[in-house]
């Protein structure tokens, strides 16, 4: 099906915990395999999870620093949004998810990739946090506004926030 | 159930049977039965709702014990 033609699922990816993100990402995945063409936006706390995991984040000034050495988000360092107990719920959730064979959301980013979900960052919430293209790890697509996101879910039978 | 082609997904949850579905059914020439085998309950839900979406034939469900087997027929390319 050419990509004009098919049904649209946008997601706001609002939240930064773990299980909320496995939500949004397995609900874009089953959309993806039903053929919809899906857009999820992170924003806020969500552009969390598409950091990079690997080195520091580069950012100007001492707020900016601050924040982003406290918040220093990537997709191996989400925290459950309930019960996380000083990271042992959290660790424990994550050993479950393993032994059921389920994917991370590491994994669950890449699947979704190479499904052809488009993941993109807020460039306002981007801006106020300090966080520049290079934050974020490869899959993400590009940065852009809220009347992009708009644009999207005009078009979308379905529109998500997470 | 006779079927061209079988795709093993006992021990995976939700979406990864539909997710491993979509990208088995390519494999397919239109015409020929896809078998998925599950153990998760909701793929007897979700299969035929991932059959209307894409437009793909839903056979039916034929229960044995914990395992499920699915059958789809591809309608197109």
């Amino acid at each position: 099906m050419a990509e004009a033609e098919k049904e649209k699922l946008t997601i706001v990816m609002f939240s930064g915990n773990l299980d909320q993100a496995l939500a949004g990402f397995i609900i874009a995945t089953t959309a993806a395999s039903m053929g919809m063409a899906v857009s999820i936006f992170f924003t806020f706390w969500g552009l969390n999870i598409i950091k990079k995991n690997e080195g520091g984040i580069k950012s100007q000034g001492l707020m900016r620093k601050m924040l982003n050495f406290m918040n220093r988000g990537g997709s191996r360092r989400l925290k459950l949004s309930r019960f996380n107990m000083l990271g042992l719920g959290t660790a424990m959730m994550k050993r479950l998810m393993k032994d059921a064979n389920y994917p991370s959301i590491d994994e669950f980013i890449t699947m979704a990739h190479q499904m052809g979900v488009k993941l993109i960052a807020c460039t306002t919430t981007c801006g106020i946090m300090g966080l520049e293209e290079g934050s974020f790890r490869s899959e993400v697509e590009s940065l852009a506004g809220a009347a992009y996101f708009l644009g999207e879910a005009r078009e979308s039978k379905t529109t998500l926030f997470i | 159930m006779k079927a061209d082609q079988s795709l093993d997904c006992v021990g995976l949850y939700c979406p990864m049977p539909i997710v491993k579905t979509a990208e088995k059914i390519k494999e397919l020439k239109p015409g020929e039965v896809l078998e998925v085998v599950a153990d998760d309950r909701g793929i007897t839900q979700d299969m035929p709702a991932w059959c209307q979406a894409t437009g793909h034939e839903f056979l039916g469900t034929e229960e044995k014990g914990g395992e499920i087997k699915v059958y789809v027929k591809k309608a197109h390319q």
